[in-house]
């Protein structure tokens, strides 16, 4: 049980990764753009892979009409989402520390795993839907229209997770680093569960 | 990701199969094996880089052109010292000052020997340094933007041609004048030459951090024509050595009066004696009047400060720190070797090329083994510095560059060859025609300690039949050729702009990294830019009117403007607001009497438009900036000079 704890304990400061790095990269290819533009999105934030990636985006999008990428304070997820990353790391400690000293059992490692993975999709959903407002919601008097080929209008939503063309944009979207690191560590506090649960078989 | 793996797969496949195929070839071939391997070797695929930057001088182009080796490839022609209508250069508000001069605004020169910057010797790839023949002057070219950063005239000089060679250090940078004049200048008989005219090297010192130049001390030398020069590097480092013709000081027909001796000299200055009598005090200044102007990045203008006083140096005066070294046959190109022991005059009119040993010429100075000397300068024996000769090699030497393996390379115009020859031996080990009369030749780094042997570029005079034909005048063409092996071997084979003289050559991987792809908005201080497109405006100050214009894809802020009278004077102030890589903006204006402006990320560029003419006038962006460039346009409202329309401007409003 203690090296279980151990483990949720770790899995829970892994997600502090996320105050630094970033959880999700979207990057734009082009054949003008042979060192792609890209988007590091925080949890407190986007922001720029090259200094200048967002003004740059923003100048090519208002050519079709989409918004600019919101600042920081456009958004309450950029408020909230710190807070929630916060709470999330400060229970898995107290989890952790309570497994360790034997106060509480492995269950609780899997609760807290449960109400990650649920406020993770939520966070998927939310991101999921800014991206199709942000990519279909657009300025009727864009400079370029285009439809598609059933003869609706063109949406730009860049995709949730791997690959999408978007005009003559190739558009990547995967976790980065902050979110490997969150993956990583729902892992390890799912390792807790089981270790914590063949502990206490092999004991009993 | 399943698809990416065969997509790898196949792809990888296709390789073995081209590698595979390169083999057989290579087994089968006989004849054709030469030729398909230059290809190979100057084939440099799209989208690939090349190996070397080559930074060729434009001669009378009076710019510096930049091509890609072994490719032969053009990537840009850098304005230095001649109006550039392609980005306004010369003719921008900001850039006029580029080419102010003692003699006013001179819009052109004949520039010659590009000379990159180097630290211990080899090179650093900070700045460029070329000089200016005609109107005498030195330019600095920035290898981060590639752009001309300062220019600084050289008084008491004419035809500024044993120029702009580095120390080692980039301590100086070297200015000998060709013509001999009278020093100051003066209205006096042209027949009294002889002694009266004066030869001045100048000696400019480069700011180690910003590369500012200025002008430390001039030696007033006996009136020769001092043909070219390179400094000592590593032994000889502190000495620096100029070829001399006209020894015999004529005046009239020199192709005769000055082909008379048979030695001229090379002139041996151990300029760190010169600087130390110079730093305690010596020297004489002497009222000048010279410009010297200077580009500021942040600021992207120029501004030019007349200097008035340069201090002057009699060589009488600094005993023992210079020596002629007798050298047959008027000797064109002075070249000194990697290791700075071997000191090479190439008699141009001789068959023959001298080497001086560096060691022999201090054991010489040492026993004090004088031949005489000249207006009070030591001549020393030639037997005593030779190193040795390398005989019957060619007519007409001009040039030599040096290899890391030990060799020498020298062009010889009148043979039209490039031969190539051992050091210390003095070995002919190889030569190759060249099409046609090559001048200069470069190999990377290969007047440093530290060459990089694997091209050499010769650089032609005579054109005539290598390319297609286009009339009477064409371009110069240059030669490279592999030099990797025992043999030289010509690869290639391309045409060169304006009059390419002396080039040179750099590693990429130098060079490549720290080359900049846009200036900052945020740190341009230009007086006239716009920060915002909110901030764009514009503003009368009676007679002038300055527009505070900026420009982002696809439009200008503000693009209607009215107020503007006829006999009013126009400043466009171009703010491109683009931060992103190879964006620029052009701007032109229909009816204005001077270039377009190419601005380019982050930078104000301004000028001027005398309206002449009551209408509605349109101006519109000259670079394809984006797909909607043909929408990038405004107007301009043109009223009579007593009409009293205030100034009103626009953008986007009905």
């Amino acid at each position: 049980m203690k090296k279980a704890s151990i483990l949720m304990i770790i899995g829970a400061l892994l997600l502090t990764g996320l105050f630094k790095f970033p959880l999700w990269n979207i990057t734009l290819g082009a054949p003008q753009y042979p060192e792609p533009l890209g988007m590091n999105i925080h949890i407190n934030g986007i922001k720029g892979m090259h200094e200048f990636d967002i003004q740059n985006i923003d100048g090519l999008n208002h050519y079709i009409g989409m918004k600019i990428i919101p600042k920081n304070e456009d958004m309450w997820e950029f408020k909230v989402f710190p807070i929630v990353i916060g709470s999330m790391v400060a229970l898995g400690l107290l989890i952790g520390i309570l497994g360790f000293l034997g106060k509480i059992s492995y269950h609780w490692f899997l609760g807290w795993l449960v109400l990650m993975t649920i406020l993770g999709v939520l966070g998927m959903y939310d991101f999921n839907a800014w991206m199709l407002d942000y990519g279909t919601n657009l300025n009727p008097n864009a400079i370029i229209k285009l439809e598609k080929p059933d003869g609706t209008p063109m949406t730009y939503k860049p995709p949730l997770f791997g690959h999408e063309k978007l005009l003559n944009f190739d558009a990547y979207s995967y976790p980065r680093f902050g979110g490997y690191l969150m993956g990583l560590g729902m892992f390890f506090t799912l390792l807790a569960f089981v270790i914590g649960k063949h502990s206490k078989t092999t004991n009993s | 990701m399943k698809k990416h793996k065969l997509q790898l797969l196949t792809l990888f496949g296709a390789l073995m199969l081209l590698t595979s195929c390169g083999n057989n070839n290579n087994q089968n071939k006989s004849s054709g094996a030469l030729r398909s391997s230059a290809a190979e070797k100057v084939y440099v695929a799209p989208g690939e880089h090349d190996e070397f930057y080559a930074f060729m001088s434009g001669g009378y182009s009076g710019n510096v052109t930049v091509y890609g080796l072994p490719s032969g490839r053009m990537f840009k022609e850098i304005p230095v010292f001649s109006q550039f209508p392609t980005s306004g250069y010369g003719y921008s508000e900001e850039t006029k000052p580029m080419l102010e001069t003692s003699h006013g605004f001179v819009p052109w020169d004949d520039a010659h020997h590009p000379d990159i910057s180097q630290t211990n010797g080899e090179l650093d790839g900070r700045w460029i340094f070329i000089n200016g023949n005609n109107t005498p002057r030195i330019a600095r070219i920035s290898l981060t933007t590639f752009e001309t950063e300062e220019i600084i005239e050289v008084p008491n000089s004419a035809g500024n041609h044993s120029s702009s060679f580095v120390t080692e250090n980039t301590e100086y940078v070297v200015a000998g004048t060709r013509f001999s004049v009278p020093v100051p200048q003066r209205d006096m008989p042209i027949k009294e030459y002889k002694s009266e005219f004066k030869g001045a090297l100048s000696f400019i010192s480069v700011d180690p951090e910003h590369g500012h130049m200025d002008i430390k001390f001039q030696l007033i030398m006996p009136g020769f024509n001092y043909d070219l020069s390179h400094p000592g590097r590593g032994k000889s480092h502190g000495w620096f050595f100029f070829t001399t013709y006209n020894t015999e000081e004529a005046h009239s027909l020199l192709e005769v009066n000055a082909s008379q001796n048979d030695k001229d000299f090379i002139a041996a200055i151990n300029w760190k004696k010169i600087e130390d009598y110079v730093n305690n005090g010596g020297g004489t200044k002497m009222p000048a009047n010279y410009a010297h102007n200077i580009y500021d990045e942040s600021t992207h203008t120029g501004t030019t400060t007349m200097k008035k006083e340069v201090l002057t140096v009699d060589p009488l005066k600094v005993p023992g720190a210079i020596y002629f070294l007798p050298t047959p046959k008027s000797p064109h190109g002075c070249d000194v070797d990697p290791t700075g022991q071997y000191i090479i005059g190439n008699g141009k009119l001789s068959a023959d090329l001298t080497v001086h040993s560096f060691d022999n010429m201090i054991a010489a100075i040492e026993a004090k083994k004088f031949d005489g000397e000249a207006y009070g300068i030591p001549i020393l024996k030639f037997e005593d510095v030779l190193a040795g000769t390398v005989k019957s090699s060619g007519l007409g030497p001009l040039h030599t560059e040096f290899d890391d393996k030990g060799n020498a390379y020298t062009t010889f115009f009148i043979s039209s060859e490039v031969v190539k020859w051992k050091l210390g031996t003095w070995e002919v080990l190889d030569r190759k025609p060249t099409y046609y009369s090559v001048g200069h030749l470069m190999i990377p780094g290969g007047n440093s300690r530290k060459p990089f042997g694997k091209y050499v570029v010769a650089l032609n005079k005579i054109t005539k039949d290598r390319y297609l034909p286009t009339g009477p005048e064409m371009e110069h063409s240059a030669q490279i050729y592999d030099i990797s092996g025992d043999k030289m071997e010509l690869i290639y084979d391309f045409p060169t702009h304006g009059e390419p003289h002396y080039a040179a050559g750099i590693p990429a991987s130098i060079l490549a990294p720290k080359s900049k792809k846009i200036y900052r908005l945020d740190e341009n201080k230009h007086p006239y830019a716009v920060s915002s497109p909110d901030q764009a405006k514009v503003v009368r100050e009676g007679k002038e009117v300055h527009i505070y214009m900026s420009t982002i894809r696809s439009h200008f802020t503000p693009d209607n403007i009215e107020g503007i009278k006829v006999g009013d004077k126009v400043y466009f102030h171009i703010t491109n607001h683009e931060q992103d890589f190879d964006v620029p903006h052009g701007f032109a204006m229909i009816g204005q009497q001077t270039s377009e402006l190419l601005v380019m990320p982050g930078q104000t560029k301004t000028s001027v438009w005398y309206p002449k003419q009551v209408g509605v006038w349109p101006f519109y962006c000259t670079d394809f900036c984006s797909a909607l460039h043909q929408e990038m346009q405004g107007y301009i409202r043109v009223s009579p000079e007593n009409s009293n329309i205030e100034i009103s401007y626009s953008l986007g409003e009905d």
